[in-house]
């Protein structure tokens, strides 16, 4: 079945155009601020969404991003709450597709089942579980495709052809590549490895790849739109919101949306080039 | 059914529904790797030689079985005898561990270490390794453990290790190793990971087993060189679970032999301030594995209390939670009061000051040698020794120094 991803990235390259995909954590800097953000980011050039989960471990993410964690758990931000923020925000925007990005263990203590079943039904599109990789996927994966829900994997530098195969079989929606070794919000990343990199790994996967860690600044967000077909940022607006995080959501609207801007512009630079 | 021991984890690391590689894309490929170095090496003569020669001329290996006749006669029944990891070079079982990874660690051609510490003495056991392999060493360590297990930090740095003081989460031991892992992401093609428990991915906590069953292996033919006969039980305490396993694996297949590991119940079971994930928590997935866990009803990880620092982790090898599942070994549980009690009674009757981690397995002998007859014998693992708490039972007692 096409999901609601698969369209969006045929339109996409009907038009010539690569996605750009922010993530803001959900709840950070307090949940009643996360579905008017969400709209705000489609509103400024958002194609698709990614939406993390806060996890109390988040032992795959940088500074910036574990404090954005941290904020949300302090308003105790669970799954639950999660998902009802996606079912409100669907009722004003049934096209932009969500993707929720966390870790295995509030998914499996909600059970693959129960959680695949109410993700659908709140209009979720898609799930990348960082902590998850394909070989201990079963079960997981066959209760997210029961429900049409996309699965996203990343790929690293460090992952060898050999293990992308899995990746097509088991993966769905767009392949996560991971730009750099290293946490999110990471130091500079090389462009001219992510670009033999992506090279390398798209002539084995069969679906689009997203590239994202360490893209801070439209120059960065440009030339990783010559190399992938989408281009994903977290830390650059998470830090805005972490220095904004106790003004009104306008303030905090204003400085992201600059920064949505200045990474929406380099990325139709980069398509019109 | 008889289970074989020996055949757990399967190729992929699972034990039972527990265990696995649950881990970020980045370290796959090296988890890989050292899997394939460990499982090339790990029935290899010259590698084994080279691992026994360094525990027996660099730790001191082996520990005495010694029989504490004195305590025993006080509680008036079983036989206690005591695996003395306390005496091993850098005061604890830790080193075992250590000093296999470091040898793998030289194989794969790593110039640089990493690793997460509790207690410290896993960090300890790391510089140490890695002072005398030349290595650079990086010690990750919750703030709060740095300020309650001091003495241990000065050992690192003056071993020439950096320690870094983990400021995130509860300040503790997983977050010192969520730091590990992020450390070892961004640096993993120079970095070996020396993890200090049986959990992590695999092959961790089959390896590091593997690594401490000396401990077992020495027990079983010391007891039997001494009474002639196996031992009636075994005691151990239960943090992330590596002294433990190491004690038990060897009598896994013989069911004459109760065994008990001993989780910390902190302030109480019932108080919820404890690290008791065996006793008290559900399955889940953390820090590369399937096992039981200290969760609350979102799947977020709670915080954890234990007078030790060493046990004071929300999580368990997954060893353990299978052994729970399948009946093999009871987990018990003693609070800090009892751990402190456990202390005391070894410090005054046998002239021996273990660990705090360590005491808690004491403290449970008090209760189980005197339901036991006089002709049956327990073994204690005596992980570690008790210097490095000084901080801690000084503030306890009331004395200054």
């Amino acid at each position: 079945m096409t999901t609601r991803i698969d369209n969006t990235f045929v339109k996409l390259k009907a038009d010539g155009k690569t996605a750009l995909i922010p993530y803001i954590t959900a709840g950070d800097p307090r949940p009643n601020a996360t579905v008017q953000l969400m709209h705000f980011l489609v509103e400024k050039g958002a194609d698709m969404l990614e939406l993390g989960v806060p996890f109390s471990d988040p032992m795959a993410d940088g500074p910036v991003i574990q404090k954005a964690v941290e904020r949300a758990l302090e308003h105790n931000v669970s799954l639950d709450d999660v998902l009802e923020m996606v079912r409100v925000f669907r009722e004003k925007d049934s096209e932009t597709p969500v993707i929720l990005m966390g870790y295995l263990n509030p998914v499996e203590h909600e059970g693959y089942e129960s959680f695949a079943n109410a993700a659908s039904s709140v209009g979720v599109d898609a799930v990348l579980t960082v902590d998850m990789p394909p070989e201990e996927s079963m079960g997981y994966m066959e209760a997210l495709q029961a429900k049409d829900l996309d699965r996203v994997f990343l790929v690293s530098p460090t992952t060898p052809d050999s293990r992308l195969e899995a990746v097509n079989t088991k993966g769905s929606g767009f392949v996560y590549y991971v730009s750099l070794k290293g946490v999110t919000g990471s130091k500079e990343l090389d462009v001219d490895d992510v670009a033999k990199q992506v090279a390398r790994i798209g002539e084995t996967l069969n679906q689009p790849i997203g590239i994202g860690f360490g893209i801070r600044d439209g120059e960065t967000a440009y030339k990783m739109a010559q190399l992938g077909d989408a281009v994903i940022v977290g830390s650059a607006l998470v830090s805005i919101i972490e220095a904004n995080h106790d003004k009104d959501l306008y303030e905090i609207e204003l400085a992201l949306g600059n920064k949505m801007s200045e990474f929406r512009s380099a990325i139709d630079r980069a398509d019109a080039s | 059914m008889t289970i074989d021991f020996s055949q757990f984890p399967d190729k992929n690391g699972h034990f039972g529904p527990y265990g696995g590689i649950f881990a970020p894309e980045t370290l796959m490929a090296a988890l890989e790797q050292l899997n394939q170095e460990y499982e090339s090496v790990k029935n290899d003569a010259a590698f084994l030689e080279e691992l026994a020669q360094d525990l027996r001329d660099y730790v001191g290996r082996p520990s005495p079985l010694y029989y504490a006749e004195r305590w025993s006669k006080e509680l008036g029944g079983a036989k206690i005898y005591l695996k003395r990891e306390d005496l091993n070079h850098t005061g604890a079982h830790k080193v075992n561990n250590t000093i296999g990874q470091a040898l793998l660690a030289k194989r794969l051609g790593k110039t640089r270490i990493i690793a997460e510490t509790g207690a410290g003495q896993h960090g300890v056991a790391s510089a140490t390794v890695a002072a005398r392999l030349g290595l650079e060493c990086v010690v990750y360590m919750g703030a709060d453990d740095v300020v309650r297990q001091a003495p241990n930090v000065a050992r690192m740095k003056m071993l020439g290790a950096k320690v870094v003081a983990v400021e995130s989460g509860s300040r503790t031991l997983k977050d010192a190793l969520n730091e590990a892992m992020r450390d070892w992401v961004t640096n993993v093609d120079d970095t070996f990971y020396i993890i200090g428990t049986v959990a992590g991915p695999h092959p961790y906590p089959a390896m590091v087993r593997d690594f401490q069953t000396v401990i077992g292996r020495e027990a079983r033919e010391q007891i039997l060189e001494k009474e002639g006969k196996l031992p009636d039980a075994l005691i151990a305490c239960v943090g992330g679970g590596s002294n433990a396993i190491g004690l038990f694996h060897k009598f896994l297949p013989d069911e004459s032999v109760n065994i008990y590991g001993v989780e910390p119940a902190g302030h109480g079971l019932e108080t919820g301030q404890h690290a008791a994930p065996l006793i008290k928590g559900t399955p889940g997935v953390l820090h590369g594995n399937r096992t039981y866990l200290m969760q609350d009803e979102n799947g977020q990880i709670q915080g954890t209390h234990s007078i030790s620092a060493g046990l004071d982790y929300p999580g368990v090898g997954p060893e353990h939670s299978w052994l729970k599942d399948v009946g093999r070994v009871n987990y018990v549980a003693i609070d800090d009061e009892e751990a402190m009690q456990g202390f005391r009674d070894l410090t005054r009757f046998e002239g021996i000051i273990p660990a705090l981690e360590s005491s808690h397995a004491i403290a449970y002998a008090t209760k189980l040698a005197p339901t036991m007859t006089k002709d049956q014998t327990i073994i204690i693992n005596l992980s570690g020794r008790g210097d490095k708490d000084m901080n801690t039972v000084a503030q306890i007692e009331g004395f200054e120094f």
